[in-house]
């Protein structure tokens, strides 16, 4: 087997044996109707994640996309409720004002020269105060387009329900890993993450791609921020607070290398269904309380840290090995 | 020396804060006024000094591990962990100084863990701590079974809301802290060893200094402050409060250490500067809030401060600058 492909498969094995263990006990978690609110319920998630996937390979980090998902969310609602327009209007121009708003973070990080996380943070602040001023109570949304839209479900067997919203992460997913793997775009943001100098100097137009890479993050994190509304039917400034926490571990679990230039968007998707899986599992076991997620996720993230830690230094001295 | 002590309180940082009490001082007049009552001052000025406190003790803590040239997401978490170890303790019938100790104890332990993770695993320090960032505010709820743990402890509330020669105890602990932490990094050589490791850690290594040590230390230090900080938010409040006690501090205690003059890529560091700048971002809480503002626009005023300040770090504005105010440090950004 190849060896790159490795943390994908360590993670996809121990998604499939933590599956079959929570079947086990369970026997209830094995049906459709679980797997498909499996997709439904993390969709918002998965999406965020990733654009997260795009900023961790090129070696940046992006702290605002919860802050991007409340804002979303919040000018949806108040330009469908209180403007009256179209909800796709809406989110048309949601979408626009994400996409400026992570170009113009990815001009600062580029031209000002500073961590990515300072830049995102500041990102974050303005995204999550943006959305309070706008209003700072719960806006509900009152629309056909959404009552049609949570009526658009594939039935499957057993009971279970495919949403248009699962299955728009799952479409999502699919163009993600084929911008990463098969385009231009997505061979300069490896390189980028790789190493920055040698892919300014190999010819990456390294502003470009700098900026497209955050523009990007933010408007999956719009889009992310649209499926939230369309789920919850409401717009809250204080929605998704830490969902970019979320999204890092997904990345993380899902066997990116964290300071850039390896990994795959197919495994940021096991990772956010194992992350699901945690949940699910605590919500059917009942006695444990739900702050055990968070023990769990962290749990979860350190094992895989370590992992790569290890992988990469097993790896490095062998291939230099075989290369002399 | 006298020249340099004049030269260091004109400094942008303090110029800054005194800007903004005076902005605050023309939205709301009374702002500097002070009263004695009930053997303590009272007033907009001290109540600033009052609640940054908390953010102070972070940064003081903070800016050694941005020095080094990494980052401490954890703190906000470390404090909910403290607080809930003083709190639970202190109701489980413990005396006061043993809960105290346990807390501080488990907050440089929380310490000492993500300085394990960063120096002898050689994990990245934004996702090093974003593990304990995670998992922390879960523990700090196991260990408060999910409750909001209140208590009627003395020592602990005094801790927290009492006052000393009139002044608020938080900001006395705070100046203590400050004082101590910049006698120790400045009168020894630990101060140049914490630049020289944030410059250049395979250098520093070279030329003698035991970088892990160094790092171990220094998280540990952090976690120290965090534990401080949180038995403070707990004596406060009178209780601890796993799911909102520190949250979001760890981003002002950055923000802090930002605006006091610190580089993000490792190097130059001031602890008293960092103070300072969680006393300007307090002030400009303070004024937010004494001026009848809504508080979300803290959250967009914090923004343009910190695009204000990455501005004036960059190489672009350092290009337009004086070439002695050029950071040492150029294009490592990756």
């Amino acid at each position: 087997m190849n060896r790159s492909l490795r943390p994908l498969a360590a993670t996809a094995l121990i998604f499939a044996i933590a599956y079959a263990i929570a079947v086990m006990q369970f026997p209830s978690m094995f049906s459709t109707r679980v797997l498909g609110n499996f997709l439904t319920d993390n969709a918002f998630l998965g999406i965020a994640a990733v654009g997260m996937t795009f900023v961790i390979l090129s070696g940046g980090i992006d702290l605002s996309v919860g802050a991007v998902i409340g804002f979303t969310g919040v000018l949806i609602a108040v330009l469908v409720s209180w403007a009256g327009l179209h909800p796709l209007v809406a989110f048309a121009m949601a979408i626009a004002v994400a996409g400026a708003f992570g170009a113009t973070m990815g001009l600062a990080i580029h031209y000002l020269q500073v961590p990515a996380f300072i830049v995102t943070l500041a990102g974050m602040f303005l995204a999550r105060g943006g959305a309070s001023v706008i209003t700072r109570d719960s806006v509900p949304i009152n629309h056909e387009f959404y009552a049609f839209v949570s009526d658009l479900t594939i039935r499957l067997p057993g009971g279970g329900r495919l949403s248009m919203i699962g299955l728009s992460m799952v479409a999502i997913f699919i163009i993600g890993a084929l911008i990463a793997h098969r385009t231009k775009f997505g061979s300069y943001v490896y390189a980028l993450g790789g190493n920055p100098v040698s892919a300014s100097l190999m010819g990456v137009p390294v502003a470009r791609t700098t900026v497209a890479i955050y523009a990007l993050s933010s408007i999956l994190a719009a889009i992310s921020g649209i499926v939230f509304s369309l789920y919850t039917s409401a717009g809250y400034p204080l929605a998704a607070v830490g969902v970019e926490l979320d999204a890092i571990s997904a990345v993380v679990i899902g066997g990116t290398l964290l300071t850039g230039g390896y990994g795959f968007v197919l495994g940021t998707f096991i990772g956010v269904m194992l992350l699901g899986l945690v949940q699910t599992y605590i919500i059917f076991d009942g006695t444990l309380s739900s702050w055990w997620t968070k023990i769990v996720i962290g749990i979860l993230l350190f094992l895989f840290i370590v992992l790569q830690r290890l992988i990469f230094v097993a790896s490095a001295p062998g291939e230099k090995a075989a290369r002399a | 020396m006298m020249r340099r002590t004049l030269g260091k309180l004109a400094s942008p940082q303090l110029l800054a804060l005194v800007g903004v009490l005076l902005i605050n001082w023309l939205l709301f007049p009374n702002f500097f006024r002070i009263t004695w009552q009930d053997g303590r001052f009272f007033g907009s000025l001290i109540d600033v000094l009052n609640r940054g406190a908390p953010v102070a003790i972070l940064a003081v803590g903070m800016v050694g591990v941005i020095a080094t040239k990494g980052v401490d997401l954890s703190v906000g978490a470390v404090m909910a962990v403290a607080g809930a170890v003083a709190a639970t303790m202190v109701v489980a019938g413990y005396p006061a100084p043993v809960a105290v100790a346990a807390a501080l104890l488990v907050g440089l332990l929380c310490g000492l863990w993500n300085g394990i993770l960063v120096a002898i695993l050689e994990i990245q320090p934004i996702i090093a701590t974003l593990v304990l960032m995670v998992a922390g505010r879960g523990i700090a709820q196991l260990i408060t079974e999910g409750f909001i743990v209140t208590f009627t402890d003395p020592v602990l509330i005094y801790i927290g809301t009492g006052s000393f020669f009139g002044f608020p105890m938080a900001a006395v602990i705070a100046l203590v802290l400050m004082v101590a932490v910049t006698l120790i990094v400045r009168r020894t050589a630990l101060g140049l060893f914490i630049e020289a490791v944030g410059v250049n850690r395979a250098a520093a290594s070279l030329a003698g200094i035991r970088s892990r040590m160094l790092l171990l230390l220094v998280y540990s230090l952090s976690g120290l402050c965090a534990a401080i900080a949180g038995i403070i938010v707990a004596g406060d409040i009178r209780g601890a409060d796993a799911n909102n006690a520190g949250l979001w501090l760890e981003l002002d205690a950055i923000l802090a250490v930002v605006i006091g003059g610190t580089s993000l890529l490792g190097g130059r560091f001031s602890v008293p500067l960092a103070v300072v700048g969680a006393l300007i971002i307090q002030a400009m809480n303070t004024g937010i809030l004494v001026s009848g503002f809504p508080p979300e626009f803290n959250l967009i005023v914090k923004a343009g401060l910190i695009f204000i300040v990455l501005i004036i770090q960059s190489p672009l504005a350092s290009r337009l600058a004086p070439p002695r105010l050029r950071p040492a440090v150029k294009g490592a950004a990756k």
